[in-house]
């Protein structure tokens, strides 16, 4: 089975968030990068299914040469092949253009199921994964739990407002993954040393204009400052009034 | 439980590490993560109960850490020693004991087989060291024989196909959980070093005994125990290299040993100074972050300094080893090196947390205790300077 794992290269939590010179982006001056902790619950979901159906694992990202270091890290996990579709000004796509270019990706691969996260920790759209499965015509679960692949179909949960929906599909289909479908695995030192046999493709890709374009960024504003209302048992009536009147959370 | 805030689990970024390959990039920083997620949790707990926490030891196994710098064939991953000592610096950034189970295990237990055991002992012990089936353990040390490791007392006595061994030996880390155990005997008594073999010594081996050992100052996280042999009968294959050659085999494995040791207090240093920082960023005094007091600013200056320049000795000692060049005399200059700065920089670490830095509250006093170890393990900073001088007077 062909098994394709999207992931996207976005700052670590640590990242200072300020304003760039054109206010309508960010200064990403000093920033460190991750894949988006979404995206490492979707790869590992690509392995567990590679181990369990048997196939090929390949991980492929919209993005800068250097996100070859996030792409690296789920080879020495387990992944077989990369694929960076290279994009040196992420932040200037949309989630349609970034879906269009990764249909048309799958489509080459001739994969069988697509693996996304539910999210990208940076940008917050949760738009990629149901409109890629759009553009190939697929079957979509977003948001899975829980997932039980076997030829040509698949059962998933998905947790609601309302409690655990079981769902069944027929493949192809593209999964959006949420925490609780699986438990990263860390890179052994066999898979580290592996990733050297293994490649990473740098690919062109054909970048749609997009539609949806940012026009101004503004900062959250600043929280208040704490207030100690006493110390001990006896501020606690103080503690209780203000939780009640200034918060409003009794 | 200790106070959360300054602790090792937010530790900054290294920024070190642009010479590093690639595999080597990504083995430092997969152990980062181990470590913090896996192995900080435990450091204070596993101090203060002196406990080996074999879970941990597990997980390191499972990762492949004990073969990073053996080759493919007996299980290793062949990344080097370099790869191999950022994996100690990892661990004993956030637990000292740790690194040094790790360090002995590999340096110590395992690779003297590796290096100089025949065919048959490497096939037969190598890949289960490895796969971790059980633990490595050195016996050089004895209760009248530490620096002075030529007087060793332990006889071996050739008797048919068999040397049968009386003696004794101490401070023999990770013991208890070890299956194979390298040990210096004398074969030929009256003519000093040259007298001395190495065996290996297997843990079910009729008139060997491993008895509790002592309690200790600091790294009580890692297991030690001593080595009773009581005409214990050893094959005659087990000998590890060629009768006679067992001492110089022994100081070979230690100037391989002592880069291990040197990444462990390179660690113990980095994580102590990660906590000094981040207290003196956050605690204030006379209205002030201490980070804001030049009597601190110094203190830190010395420390990253040391630091850095300890990471420079050891990283460049690996790096000869895994170039096949002599590293002995850089190997116990980055070992003197290290160690003393670990020594320096967690005392300092204790100053700038004051009164809290002396509490069990915060690490920096084990790890201070820990770091005591590695100015007297795998030679003291007495013998490093003796090896250094000589190899300069050699040469000179």
């Amino acid at each position: 089975m062909k098994i394709v794992a999207c992931i996207k290269r976005v700052p670590t939590t640590e990242a200072q968030a300020k304003i760039a010179g054109d206010g309508k982006s960010l200064d990403n001056a000093g920033w460190q990068y991750m894949a988006s902790f979404y995206d490492e619950i979707a790869v590992e979901q690509a392995i567990l299914t590679k181990e369990k159906l048997g196939g090929e694992v390949t991980v492929v990202t919209l993005g800068p040469s250097a996100a070859s270091k996030e792409v690296r890290e789920f080879l020495a996990r387990g992944a077989d092949t990369g694929v960076i579709l290279k994009d040196d000004h992420p932040s200037m796509r949309d989630p349609r253009a970034t879906a269009k270019a990764l249909a048309a990706k799958v489509k080459a691969l001739g994969a069988e199921v697509v693996f996304v996260g539910r999210v990208a920790t940076d940008r917050d759209h949760s738009a990629v994964g149901a409109m890629l499965a759009t553009y190939l015509g697929w079957a979509c679960v977003t948001e899975a739990i829980g997932l039980e692949l076997s030829a040509g179909k698949g059962v998933a949960k998905r947790e609601t407002e309302h409690g655990v929906e079981t769902v069944e599909f027929s493949l192809p289909a593209v999964i959006t993954c949420n925490k609780g479908l699986n438990e990263p695995r860390r890179a052994s030192l066999k898979g580290i040393m592996a990733v050297k046999s293994k490649t990473i493709a740098e690919e062109a890709f054909e970048n749609v204009a997009a539609q949806v374009t940012v026009s101004k960024v503004e900062l959250p504003p600043a929280r208040k400052a704490g207030r100690i209302v006493g110390e001990g048992a006896a501020a606690v009536p103080a503690l209780i009034e203000a939780l009640r009147g200034e918060a409003r959370i009794l | 439980m200790q106070t959360e805030t300054p602790s090792p689990y937010t530790l900054p970024e290294i920024k070190h590490g642009f010479d590093l390959t690639q595999d080597q990039a990504m083995i430092r920083d997969m152990v980062r993560e181990f470590a913090l997620a896996e192995v900080a949790p435990l450091a204070h707990e596993i101090d203060e109960n002196h406990r080996f926490p074999e879970e941990t030891w597990k997980k390191i196994v499972e990762l492949g850490l004990p073969g990073i710098p053996f080759p493919e064939e007996y299980g290793g991953s062949n990344g080097g020693t370099l790869a191999y000592c950022l994996a100690v610096e990892e661990l004993s950034r956030v637990c000292g004991s740790t690194g040094l189970t790790l360090a002995a295990h590999v340096s110590l237990g395992t690779f003297p087989i590796y290096k100089w055991g025949n065919e048959r002992l490497k096939k037969a012990y190598v890949p289960k060291l490895i796969a971790g089936e059980y633990m490595g353990a050195y016996g050089l040390t004895e209760p009248n024989a530490g620096s002075d490791s030529g007087g060793t007392q332990t006889t071996a006595v050739k008797d048919g196909d068999h040397y049968v061994l009386n003696g004794a030996k101490c401070f023999i880390t990770n013991a208890n959980y070890a299956g194979t155990f390298i040990c210096t005997a004398v074969t030929e008594p009256g003519i000093g070093a040259k007298g001395i073999s190495a065996f290996v010594v297997p843990r079910d081996t009729k008139g060997f005994r491993i008895e509790k050992g002592e309690q200790k100052l600091g790294m009580r996280g890692s297991d030690w125990a001593s080595l009773v042999f009581q005409d214990a009968r050893i094959p005659k294959d087990h000998l590890l290299g060629p009768e006679g050659e067992g001492f110089k085999t022994f100081m070979k494995t230690l100037d391989g040993g002592r880069v291990s040791i040197a990444a462990l207090s390179l660690g113990i240093a980095q994580g102590a100074y990660d906590v000094a920082l981040a207290y003196a960023k956050e605690r204030e005094a006379f209205g002030k972050h201490l980070s804001e007091l030049q009597a601190v600013q110094f203190k830190l200056a010395n420390m990253a300094m040391d630091i850095e320049a300890s990471r420079h000795l050891v990283y460049h000692a690996a790096r000869l080893k895994d170039a096949n060049l002599p590293y002995a005399k850089e190997a116990a200059m980055a070992k003197l090196m290290a160690s003393e700065c670990s020594m320096r920089v967690t005392y300092d670490a204790i100053q700038i947390h004051g009164g809290y830095g002396y509490s069990r509250e915060y690490p920096v006093e084990r790890m201070w205790r820990d770091a005591k170890l590695c100015v007297i393990g795998e030679g003291t900073s007495e013998v490093q300077r003796m090896i250094i001088s000589r190899n300069i007077l050699r040469n000179s």
